[in-house]
């Protein structure tokens, strides 16, 4: 009789772990971690990484945060002032309680890099030349992401400064020239020259001159346009471009007195709060649509209002008499068109501003073979090569959206496409992840959190002068802004998955390493993938 | 609740981790050394919220007490799927009891241990509804009036599921079952009976009894935590949705425990001898509807005619839990 003293009691069979049962067999569908496209990545025009940015800011890294946004965009000091944020009305967030004040934070990291004066390498030296022509948003972006590839970069600039439209068309209220010339010359330091009042005449022999091998134009459009209104008497008309060129060059102009603005869009804006600065009697803006179809940004809009400018929706200025202005009402129907009432109004001035769209001037280009323009734009290729081959167009002067940040984008492209075409080679994007909805996000797991709201400058203090109105968060609540951030489609490494599998089929990596499936045991519930808050887990069916 | 949210950054509040967290501030299943105390290769069905309750309960027990657990466990789903012959899936000292006489045994297993006086290690007894009230409730009500030491956690599925969903005391009204024919006229308990477990602890006066669900982790091992701690005996009633009994997606499993809690129908509180010392606030109110319409075994309320009047006697129970555990916050609705 055989008595085993170290076998458990009333067993037969070697007792063993479960472990052994490898229920990944079960599983029909498979849970994949993957990264999905924010919105708000998806909706910049300048391409930026908004959530890899968000991602390092939340943890307080801003270097890193500020280095992610570079990657993209060389400017976001200027960018977390002057850009309109489309990425924060496509932010996921916004369908919960706010979306993200995604420019704040922009501006906040913009502003800690010249605080600290954080700067970018150039590339390793290719021995190529680029002549880039513009030194506005554009010309200025293609020539900082050029000299990241290495190339050597000259900017020819026609006025007395550089920064194009952001300076020439932005009042200081706006966009503090401090911070501006702090990012222009941050691009200088990485060895890109800029050539001031250097207006090129000859395209061709520039180039040939030179030695470049190749050229992006990014001239934009300089001219105001008018629109014609039947007048009698003498009252000063004049366009809106020119108006802030001249405050921004300090000329004299004829802003006084009753100043009237005739159109709806942010330039129009901009003139009237100029000229509240300017120290006007009264500014009113004349719109012939109502205001919800105004194309200026409501924010610009309510800030004017709160500054004493004067809106008059739905009137078209149907003729100028010595200094009165006939206004018509128009009348709104279906469908957001206007129709004219017949019915006149009159209105004082002492000047009208006129702020309709800009035109380009393109006859220095004219001589190079194979450039196109048509429809009152340079006509270039989805690569944005010109029908000369080697010269490149952007910003406002090709077909595309015409803003700032979408013109700091198209440089970035161009400076890609110019830097294959130098190695002989064509630039291919990388393909688009599927966009992270709100369908994908599981929002339960977001707490309530209200967003931070700039401060701004009290009115009386803005409307005397050209003090920056727009305040700047402070370390802290940009940290709780960033931290709003949903991460939507991107982990954030915040253990659910790990947590919540019943089969323990989840393996932690640790930090920074995200996590790994063990098949083994998955079952292929999708308890992970349905409270995943950020909609980082797929599921995907398997192959039987 | 004692349990006191992370304020001010997005999801430490409500998830089981976070990168940015301290990690006191994070759960016991959030850390890398978790002890797994229920490990992979059970035969759990895809999604089974009794395996996630339990691991998620042991789990925080053996952390609270530095692996100082002993678990007695009632014949069920969880004693079936976790240990087939001859093969484990829990990694501590367990053993398995008959269906009705669970807190017995733990209450053994504790009288042992203070003879030998080794009472820092702590005895938990565990079961389903079944085995909880009904099967072994003589035994458990024993253990809670005598005040044993031994923490007593009922995994709630809300009938019995090992043996094919049949009706047990803890059945809701209108919820069909497989193969039990109903008592009344229609499916489930009927309305206004049916045994509610948590109130019946309570009424024993036993130092400490809560309620908890798979959805609000933290909240969770709060209660182990807390209730391990206690001397004497304690009773943790976690509701644990099952995908296989009521007729739900896999995947839904930690949802329907959200929107369980979230509608009323199950009070998240805990009670101290008898009295009720904390609630989890509804956060964002739902009708009942939303939360049995995902459910098969409601899905006869829901047809062509929906059953208005059952909804409606469903949503008063909703409702009363709501005014007796103070579920709103003034404003409606709390973090």
């Amino acid at each position: 009789m055989s008595t085993p003293t170290n076998k458990p009691f009333a067993i037969t069979l070697k007792v063993g772990s479960s472990l052994a049962n490898k229920t990944g067999s079960w599983r029909t569908f498979r849970p994949v971690y993957l990264d999905r496209m924010p919105p708000c990545n998806h909706q910049c025009p300048a391409g930026e990484n908004i959530q890899a940015w968000l991602f390092h800011a939340e943890e307080g890294n801003y270097e890193q945060a500020w280095r992610q946004i570079m990657a993209d965009n060389p400017f976001p000091a200027i960018m977390g002032r002057v850009c309109y944020h489309t990425c924060e009305s496509a932010c996921n967030r916004g369908q919960v309680d706010q979306a993200v004040g995604i420019n704040a934070v922009e501006r906040f990291l913009g502003d800690q890099a010249l605080k600290y004066g954080w700067a970018i390498e150039p590339g390793k030296p290719t021995g190529k030349r680029v002549m880039v022509v513009g030194a506005g948003p554009a010309g200025l972006s293609a020539a900082y992401h050029l000299a990241r590839l290495g190339h050597a970069v000259t900017v020819f600039e026609a006025s007395p400064k550089a920064g194009g439209m952001i300076r020439y068309g932005i009042p200081k209220y706006r966009m503090p020239r401090e911070k501006l010339n702090a990012e222009i010359q941050r691009i200088q330091a990485m060895g890109v020259e800029i050539r001031l009042n250097s207006r090129v005449m000859d395209l061709p022999g520039t180039l040939a001159a030179g030695g470049y091998d190749a050229c992006f134009l990014a001239v934009g459009l300089q001219r105001g346009q008018q629109m014609a209104i039947p007048q009698t008497g003498g009252l000063p008309v004049l366009d809106a471009i020119g108006v802030l060129r001249a405050v921004e060059l300090e000329e004299p102009v004829a802003l006084h007195g009753h100043v009237v603005v005739n159109g709806g869009g942010n330039t129009a804006i901009d003139v009237a709060r100029s000229a509240i600065r300017l120290g006007a009697l009264s500014v009113t803006v004349v719109v012939r649509r109502g205001r919800e179809y105004m194309p200026a940004h409501p924010s610009e809009i309510r800030e004017g209002l709160e500054e004493g400018m004067r809106l008059l929706n739905l009137r078209q200025i149907s003729a100028i008499q010595d200094r009165t202005l006939i206004l018509e009402v128009m009348v709104p129907v279906e469908g957001g068109q206007i129709i004219r009432s017949g019915q006149t109004e009159t209105i004082e001035a002492d000047v009208l501003v006129q702020a309709f769209g800009q035109t380009g001037d393109f006859a220095a280009f004219d001589q190079l073979p194979g450039l196109v323009i048509a429809d009152g734009a340079v006509q270039v290729g989805p690569d944005l090569m010109t029908g000369a081959p080697g010269v490149f167009a952007g910003g406002d002067m090709i077909p595309w959206a015409r803003n700032a940040t979408a013109a700091i984008g198209l440089g970035k492209k161009a400076a890609r496409h110019i830097d294959a075409w130098l190695r002989g080679a064509r630039y291919q994007p990388r393909p688009k992840a599927e966009v992270a909805d709100i369908g994908k996000l599981n929002t339960w797991y977001y707490s309530d959190a209200p967003r931070t709201v700039r401060p701004l400058l009290d009115v009386v203090r803005r409307t005397s002068g050209f003090a920056e109105v727009v305040g700047n968060l402070d370390e802290g609540n940009a940290l709780f802004e960033a931290r709003r951030c949903m991460s939507c489609g991107n982990c954030f490494e915040c253990d659910n998955c790990y947590g919540v599998c019943p089969d323990n089929a989840v393996i932690k990596l640790g930090p920074g390493k995200r996590f790994r499936f063990n098949y083994d045991y998955c079952k292929g519930c999708g308890i992970c993938a349905a409270e995943c808050p950020c909609g980082a887990i797929k599921m995907v069916p398997e192959e039987i | 609740m004692s349990y006191q949210p992370v304020r001010f950054y997005q999801t430490g509040t409500f998830t089981v981790g976070n990168r940015l967290l301290d990690e006191h501030d994070r759960t016991v299943q959030a850390m890398p050394v978790r002890a797994n105390s229920l490990t992979s290769g059970h035969r759990a069905c895809q999604g089974c919220g009794e395996a996630l309750g339990a691991r998620y309960a042991i789990d925080a027990a053996v952390a609270a007490t530095d692996r100082q657990v002993i678990a007695a466990n009632a014949t069920g789903c969880l004693e079936v799927f976790s240990t087939p012959y001859p093969e484990t899936s829990w990694q501590i000292p367990w053993i398995h009891s008959l269906f009705g006489n669970t807190a017995a045994v733990a209450t053994g297993i504790a009288a042992a241990l203070r003879v030998k006086g080794r009472e820092d290690i702590r005895v938990i007894a565990q079961g389903g509804d079944g085995g909880t009230t009904d099967i072994g409730f003589g035994c458990l009500s024993g253990m809670f009036e005598r005040n044993d030491d031994v923490l007593y956690i009922c995994y709630d599925n809300e009938a019995y599921m090992n043996t094919g969903v049949q009706r047990s005391s803890a059945t809701p009204p209108a919820a069909r079952t497989a193969t039990t024919l109903p008592v009344g006229p229609a499916p489930g308990n009927v309305f206004g009976q049916g045994k509610y477990l948590p109130a019946i602890a309570m009424a024993h006066g036993i130092p400490y009894v809560a309620t908890a669900t798979v959805a609000d982790l933290h909240d969770l091992e709060y209660k182990v935590k807390k209730a391990i701690g206690i001397r004497g005996a304690k009773y943790l009633h976690i509701f644990v949705p099952c995908p296989l009994g009521w007729g739900s997606a896999s995947h839904e499993t930690i949802k329907l425990a959200r929107l369980v809690t979230q509608c009323g129908l199950f009070p998240v509180f805990e009670a101290e001898h008898g009295e009720v010392t904390g609630v989890a606030k509804i956060r964002k109110p739902i009708p009942v509807e939303d939360y049995l319409r995902p459910q098969r075994r409601y899905a006869h309320l829901f047809g062509k005619t929906p059953a208005t009047e059952t909804l409606a006697r469903i949503q008063a129970l909703a409702d009363r839990n709501i005014r007796h555990y103070g579920l709103l916050d003034d404003a409606g609705a709390r973090r």
